[in-house]
Parts: C-alpha cells; structure tokens; sequence
C-alpha cells in the first residue's frame, strides 16, 4: 500500500510576486545559516533564512523587472542575477553587504536563463541568449571577454533559445554546451570551435527546460507538450533519443536533477511537482500544493544527505519546500 | 436478311430504305436486335462486310438517317464495334453529323453513360472524326459554361452534359490538349463560376468535379485544382469517367484515388530530405541493468492516484459566463464557460431571463478564441436554450438583428437556425425535460433540424401526405404524450411575422432580393417550418394569410431554391391551418396560388419543384374532399 505523498516541511510566504528562479546556498560551515535565494517578478531577489524560515534580505537590481535567473558562484556571497531589464547583475554579498559589484548588459529581451560554470579558480563561463534571434554567446566571467558565439547555420529555423546548460566532463576538458530552442531542437555546441556537434529534435513544441547528468551522458528535457524526452550522448558526441515519458498535463517549466543523480524533479504547468527516479525514470511522487503554475525547482546543496531539501516556486506567490527521499 | 458475298455488285439501297422506313415507324428495336449483332460478327475481319455495312447505312434517306443512327448508336455494344459499323457516316453525312454532334449531346438528355461513351468513343477512333471530337467538347463546354443555361436547366441534362464533357477529355491526347489549352482555361474559369453560384448543392458538386477533371488534364505537372466535396457514388461515377479503359474490360478504374495517393506519398519524401537532424529511432534501453543493483529498487514510490487531468472550473452562475466570455483572457476559463453555458442556462431560467437579451447579443457575436471541437454547435445550443427560456424579447433582438446592417451572411443563417430549432423545441409537449426528439403534435413525425438541404422538408411534407391521405385515425394507438399547454402558441406571431416584414427593403450590404438569394431561400424554408410549427397556435390563420402574400410576391424567382422553399411554404400553410378558415378568410389567395400551382407543374424547370407543385395540388384536393365529407 503506497504512502499519501508527503506534505511541505515549510512554505516561504513574503514575496508578494510570483517565484520564477530559485537557488540554494546550504554547503557552508558553520556558522553560515542555510540560504535560499528567490527571484520574483517584482524584480526583488529574497535571501530567506531557511532556519527562521523568513527574509532576510531583499535585494533590488533589477528595477523592478522580472528576475528569473538567480545563481550562485562559489559561495553564498556572489550572486549573480538576470533580469528581465536585460541586465545580469553580479553582487557582493558578505558582510551584510547587498551592492551590485558588476553588471552585464545583454541587449536580449528573452527569457533564456543563463546557465554558469567554473572551469578554473576563479574563472567562470556564463552563456546567455545573445541579441540577435538564434544566437548563444558565452563570456567569461569576472573579465567579461567574449569567448564565442555560437551561430547556428544559415537557414535552421531552430528560434529562440530557451534554456542552456554549461558541462564538461571532468575538470580538464573542454566546456560544451548544450541548448534547447523553440523549434524543440536540442543541439550540442563545442565552444572551442564554435560549431555544434549534434542536434536532435525532441519535441514538438519548444524546449522549455534541460538538465544533463555528465556521468551517465544522459540528459532530459521538458517541453509546453506532454512528454518528456531523455536522450544520451554516445561517444561521437552524437545525440540520440533514449526513451520518453508521457505526463499527464501538459506543460514544464523547469527540470532538476539531484547532485547525487538518483532524482530529478519536475515543476508543472498543472500546479504539481513530480519526482522521478533518475535511472530508469521511474515516477516516484506527485507533490501537489501550489495552486498556480510552478516555475522553478531546485535541489539543496546540503553536505549531510539527509537534511537535503526541495524548493518549488510558482506563480501562486510561494515557495514551498519539501524533504523527500532523503534516506539515501 | 442475307447477302450474298464475293464478285456480286449489290444494291443496298433498297435494304437502306427498308431498314430506315422500319426504324422511323419505331421498330428500331426489332429490327436492330438481329442486324446489329449479326453485322459486328461478320464485319469483325472481313472488310468486305464492312463496306457493304457502310453502304448501308449512308443509303438510308435523310430523313429516315436520326433514326437509324441512334438505333445503331443505342445498340452498338462498344465503340469500336460502331466504328465498324458506321465509318466515317458522320463525315460524309450532314444528316448523320447533325444527329450525332448536336442532338444526342445538346438537344437531348435521355441517353445513358454507355451510350455517350459509344458516341464519342467512335469519334474518336478515326483520325477523320477526331476534329468533330474536338468541335463538340467546345460546344458542350460552352453550354456547361453559359449562367443560363445552368440556372434554367434541369439538373438531369445538366449532369448529362459533364458526362459528356468528361468522357471527351478522356479521349483527348496531348497534343490536342496543347492546342486548345487556352480556350479549356477559359471556358473552365468561366462555368465554374455559374456553377459556384447556384443554391443547389449537387450542381455545384457538378461544376467542381468537372473543373477539376478539366483542371487536371490541361496541368499535367504542377498544383491542379482540387475542391472539395462530398464523396459518394455520384462523384465516383462522374470520376470514373475520365479514364477509359481497353476496350475489353469493363470495369471502370478510379485513377484520381491512385494520382491522389502519389501526390501524399510525393510530401512526406521531400519532408525528409529537407531534415538536416536525425529523428533517431529510440536506442533499447539496456536489458543487462536488470542484473546489476537497482539503487531505484530502494525508492518507494508514493501513492500516485490523486494525479489526474487538471481541469479548470467553469462558473456557475450566469452573470459569471456573462463576464467570463465578454472580458477574459484566461482561455481556459473561456473554453470551460462555452462548453457549460447550455446547460446552466437550462438550469436556471429566472436568472437567464434577466440577462436573456445581453446573453443573445454576446452569443451571437461570439467568435472562436481558441479551437474547441464543436464550437458552433455548442454555440448553437447556447442560443436556442436562450430563446426558449425567455422567447419574446430574444426573438425580437434576434429578427430585428436579422435585417440589420453588418452582419455576414453566415451570422444571418444563425439567427434563422436558432428561430427553427426554438421553435421546434417549444411547440413539442415537454416530456420532463427531454425535448430532443420528441416529435410533433400530431404524432410519428420526426421533425429534423433545418440544415442545409431541402430534402428534410420534402421528407416531412411527404410524410405528412401519407399519413393524411391514408390515417383512418390510429393517432390514439400510440402512447399518450404529457399533454402540455403548447409554449409555441404565445410566441409564434413574434418569430414569424418580424421576419416575414422588412423581405423587399434592401440595405446596403444586404439585399434579399438581390445578390443574397441564397439567404432569401434559406429564409423562405425557414418560414415554412415556422408556419408548419405553428399548427393549433391562435396566431396561425394571420400567418398563413401573410405567408401566402409573401409567396405570391416571389413566386417568380429566378432560383430554383428560392421556389422550392416558397413551395414548401405553400404546404405549411395548407397543413398548418384548419380547412374552414382556409375556405373562409384566404379564398382568393387559396385560388390564385392554385393556378400557380398548376403552372409550375407543367412549366418548371426544377424537378423538385414540379413534384412539390403537385404534392401542393394533392393535398388541396384532400381538404377539399374532407370538407365536403364533413356536414357543414
């Protein structure tokens, strides 16, 4: 007989905006309290205590416009922040300080998160959607020097980019990226060269949401339609379809999967969250409490597995969070 | 009869006079039954014969020749048969080239497909002939063509003559095609047009199967014109002609479903090889990780079974639809309120009957935001349940919007369908509720929503006839229907006469009597079903009076839809109103339409009209007969 699902271990009220990005900053020592930080679409981003379960901090960068990107580089004092004021703001955030140390102004009017990643102490890769329809560009970050952009032919109607994910397999290799657009193409792009590697249509509609294990190769993306697509990566760098899954509503706007890759949830359209097994996607819960679309999901970086959490934020203005499958 | 073969010079003419007096006295039958089959089998190799068969022929004197020729083209079983049996008559005979070219194609339309096919097959099998071929598709196409012809015509000769265009493309070849492409075009552009507007569905189906026939044979490669229509064994039939067959097999092919299926297959190769990405088969996923330790196994899933289809709430109450059709933008919610809308407006009359008149006007107005299955059915039933919760002042919003200023044509129809299905509804006795097929006041006659045709209402008026002319009574046998006060009676007046007053005023993007005749039929059918519902209503003498004027105002319409609605017209009132107050108050009117009555039924030239003229005089007969039986 299987167990009702879980409820929320707590809610975070307060934002008094829909929740469109979340990230958590859990790793650190004592006495750092756990953090989570929240991007609404009143352009504020809410530091929230997760011990007071209250705000401590809001930060205000971005004019009020939307912020749907919020991440983390390297400690819960550097924030990085995009909004839809077409601006990426970089914060400076110790010592109770909330001042926006540096800005990226990317001229694109998108919703493309941008997706980070550290290749060398203190030197980071960041992708965004760029200014022109179809294009990715890839700066390094703090210098802000252009690394590439990444074009795609003459002639593919792949759209707008919606989502992107930096990896590289191991600490010395070259960073890939790999990015969904509106035509529901999902394409691998080798930054050294500029070029892409592969490209494979999942979807019908446009990809709204990726994630990448790059153990196991495998990756999964959610679209506007009712199925989700898992493909692999074999060594040519080739993409294939590996298998897919049908929800029952349509609709995802977010895919995470757990640092310890066992897994991945999902935030829906239909208000709900699933949690699946990530080796053979196996639905595991669906978390239902929100009573609007959920935009955002995010898995805690706690060092002790068994405190790890689950963030959900959605439009309903809340943030809920959730313990779940915790014991291994 | 029998020649004697070899070396003797006969005369045939003598037997060509024999043979022609015979078949102009009528005995084409007799006498061509044995010679024909007697000749095909000797004039099958033997030249000798056939010269001697032509002689024959050619002999016969002018003004026996129609006659012999059409026997020979009636009889001949193929049209190499009649090759044979003719030669080259229709070159060197006037007589015979008249008969063949023009009568039988354009002055006749009682033969039938073989016979067509023998005729202009045996044009054209001689090079000689071929020219007539083409000389005759011209003129067919020119009739087929001309507006007259197709709005005066019967639909039977106009049928014959798309036969007859059909089967002389497919005897054309390409060459000859180049030749006259220019002209085909032209004539095509032009008869499709005619045919487009007519009000009659199955000339309309004529002149799209034939355009696209004639489309398809002059662009052999590239886009041809494809319409369409419904598919059934007419349509087959006409189709099947375009392709002749070997002279052996009988069996007509289908070649359009063939070309059809090549052109589908042609899409999806050249789909493909313009995707630069692959669409990879799924890779099996690994059978060998049942073997190894699952760490899945360890997950126990949670129960699951509250996890269904998300769907969205519609508002219960009407002031809420109301809001939610005129202002949201939540398409959800919209989607959900129209699918709901009838059956709350059911449940809640009183509340519908403050709004009813709003609800009507947003209804009538309401466009598709997003694709819903059924969407106008759905709107349709919304409107009906409005007009029959709260009748009067919904159905005076709708006729005066009827002749109102920018509407389309279609949203004109609308208001016409909903007027006849409230109707309908509200003259039944309401079995609890149930007032989907319940039938009339008098019983076992199922009343159909006017759609489209004018079948439905001939299906009634000849049910009607029967069980008038031979009910001896048996009405009681049935189950008694709930007898309830009949909800038409008070409202009939309002439905009916508003429609039936602003007919001859036109307005400037609406004019009945002009260009819109096709709404001016379907107007005119949908008072005769008001007038037919209106039996036992207090109103309906006054009804059928104005009806009757408004008949014999239009009685001169040029389309033949518009006459059979006015037709029909005639039949409600005869049916709707009681016998004595026909007799007493609409004695003239009763006698002028009878004679236009009896034109029709000579001079029409709509089928369908002269059989609904009659049925008219029929059923005028019986009233006349009831009323003598019954002592005044």
């Amino acid at each position: 007989m299987a167990l009702p699902p879980p409820d929320p271990q707590f809610v975070l009220r307060g934002t008094s905006a829909a929740v469109h990005a979340l990230r958590f900053s859990c790793g650190g020592q004592e006495p750092d309290v756990p953090v989570l930080f929240s991007g609404s679409e009143n352009g504020f981003v809410h530091v929230w205590n997760l011990e007071t379960h209250r705000a401590d901090t809001a930060l205000d960068g971005h004019g009020r416009k939307s912020v749907y990107c919020v991440e983390t580089m390297g400690s819960r004092n550097r924030l990085l922040s995009q909004g839809r004021d077409q601006r990426i703001c970089l914060w400076d955030l110790a010592e109770g300080r909330t001042s926006v140390t540096d800005s990226v102004f990317t001229e694109n009017v998108g919703f493309c998160r941008c997706s980070l990643l550290e290749v060398a102490e203190g030197r980071w890769l960041m992708a965004t959607a760029a200014r022109a329809l179809q294009e990715v560009q890839v700066l390094e970050l703090p210098s802000k020097t252009s690394v590439c952009t990444l074009k795609p032919e003459v002639g593919a109607k792949l759209g707008m980019p919606m989502c992107l994910k930096l990896w590289q397999l191991n600490c010395g290799s070259p960073p890939l990226l790999l990015a969904g657009y509106e035509d529901g193409s999902v394409v691998l792009w080798n930054l050294s060269m500029g070029k892409a590697l592969s490209q494979l249509v999942c979807h019908q509609e446009p990809v709204m949401s990726l994630d990448f294990d790059s153990e196991k190769a495998k990756g999964i993306s959610g679209s506007s339609e009712k199925v989700l697509s898992i493909w692999s990566l074999n060594e040519q760098q080739n993409l294939q379809v590996y298998k897919t899954h049908k929800l029952v509503n349509a609709g995802i706007s977010d895919i995470t999967i757990r640092p310890d890759k066992k897994i991945l949830a999902t935030a829906g359209w239909d208000h709900r969250i699933r949690i699946f097994g990530w080796k053979k996607l196996k639905p595991l819960a669906v978390l239902d409490y929100h009573t609007a679309t959920i935009h955002c999901v995010c898995f805690s970086d706690h060092r002790n597995p068994s405190g790890r959490l689950l963030a959900a934020g959605s439009k309903d203005h809340r943030i809920s969070i959730w313990s779940i499958y915790t014991q291994t | 009869v029998c020649f004697i073969p070899g070396g003797l010079d006969c005369s045939i003419s003598f037997v060509s006079h024999v043979l022609g007096k015979v078949c102009v006295h009528g005995r084409q039958k007799e006498i061509l039954s044995v010679l024909v089959p007697r000749l095909t089998d000797l004039t099958k190799s033997d030249c000798i014969w056939q010269r001697i068969c032509w002689r024959l022929v050619e002999c016969v004197p002018d003004r026996w020749m129609e006659a012999v020729v059409l026997g020979f083209v009636q009889r001949a079983p193929g049209a190499d048969t009649l090759s044979r049996l003719l030669g080259n008559l229709v070159v060197k005979n006037k007589k015979a080239q008249f008969v063949v070219t023009q009568k039988v194609l354009l002055l006749q339309y009682c033969h039938t497909t073989a016979v067509l096919q023998n005729l202009l097959g045996y044009l054209s099998l001689d090079s000689l002939r071929r020219a007539l071929l083409i000389k005759v598709l011209q003129e067919l196409l020119e009739t087929w063509g001309s507006s007259s012809a197709v709005k005066h015509s019967p639909p039977e000769q106009q049928q014959y003559i798309s036969k007859a265009i059909l089967i002389c493309l497919s005897h054309l070849k390409e060459p000859e095609i180049e030749s006259c492409r220019q002209e085909l075009l032209t004539s095509m552009m032009e008869g499709v047009k005619c045919h487009l507007d007519s009000s009659l569905p199955q000339i309309r189906r004529l002149g799209m199967i034939v355009a696209e026939s004639i489309s398809s044979k002059i662009n052999t490669d590239g886009p041809v014109l494809k319409f369409q229509y419904e598919e059934d064994d007419e349509a087959r039939e006409l189709k099947s002609l375009l392709v002749q067959t070997p002279p052996f097999c009988v069996v007509p092919s289908l070649p359009d479903e063939d070309r059809n299926e090549e052109a589908d297959a042609a899409l999806p190769l050249v789909l493909e090889s313009n995707k630069k990405s692959h669409t990879a088969a799924p890779v099996v996923p690994d059978e060998e990780s049942d073997a190894e330790l699952d760490s899945d196994d360890d997950l126990i899933p949670y129960d699951m079974s509250e996890d269904k289809e998300l769907k969205t709430k519609a508002p219960v109450y009407i002031r809420d639809c109301i809001e939610v059709l005129t202002g949201s933008e939540d398409l959800d919610k919209w989607e959900a309120t129209v699918k709901a809308l009838e059956s709350l407006v059911r449940k809640n009359p009183a509340a519908t009957r403050e709004v009813s008149v709003e609800l009507a006007k947003i209804l009538l107005h309401l466009e598709e935001k997003t694709c819903i299955e059924g969407f106008v059915e759905l709107r349709q039933r919304a409107q009906v349940a409005v007009l029959t919760t709260d009748p009067i002042p919904v159905a005076k919003y709708l006729t005066s919007q009827f002749y109102s200023l920018n509407y389309s044509l279609r949203q004109r129809m609308d208001i016409l369908d909903v007027l006849v299905l409230a109707a309908q509804e509200l003259s039944c006795p309401k079995s609890h509720g149930k007032t989907k097929h319940s039938g009339a006041q008098k019983p076992c006659i199922q009343l159909l929503p006017g759609s489209d045709s004018s079948k439905d209402w001939r299906r009634i008026v000849d049910e009607r006839i029967k069980s008038k002319t031979r009910r001896f009574a048996t009405g009681q046998s049935q189950v008694e229907l709930a007898a309830g006060p009949n909800e038409f009676n008070s409202v009939a007046g309002h439905f009916f006469f508003p429609l039936i007053q602003h007919f001859d005023r036109p307005l400037t993007t609406f004019d009945l009597l002009g260009e819109d005749h096709f709404v001016l039929g379907r107007l005119v059918h949908t008072l005769a079903v008001l007038m037919y519902l209106a039996v036992n209503t207090v109103a309906v003498t006054a009804m059928g009076k104005a009806l009757l004027e408004f008949v014999w105002a239009l009685r001169f319409h040029t389309d033949s839809y518009v006459r059979q609605g006015l037709l029909s017209c005639i039949s409600s009132v005869l049916l709707g109103v009681p016998a004595e107050r026909l007799l007493e108050d609409m004695t003239e009117e009763l006698l002028e339409t009878q004679s236009w009555l009896g034109d029709v039924v000579e001079k029409d030239a709509d089928g369908d009209c002269r059989r609904l003229a009659l049925q008219n005089l029929l059923l005028m007969e019986n009233l006349k007969k009831k009323l003598r039986t019954v002592p005044s």
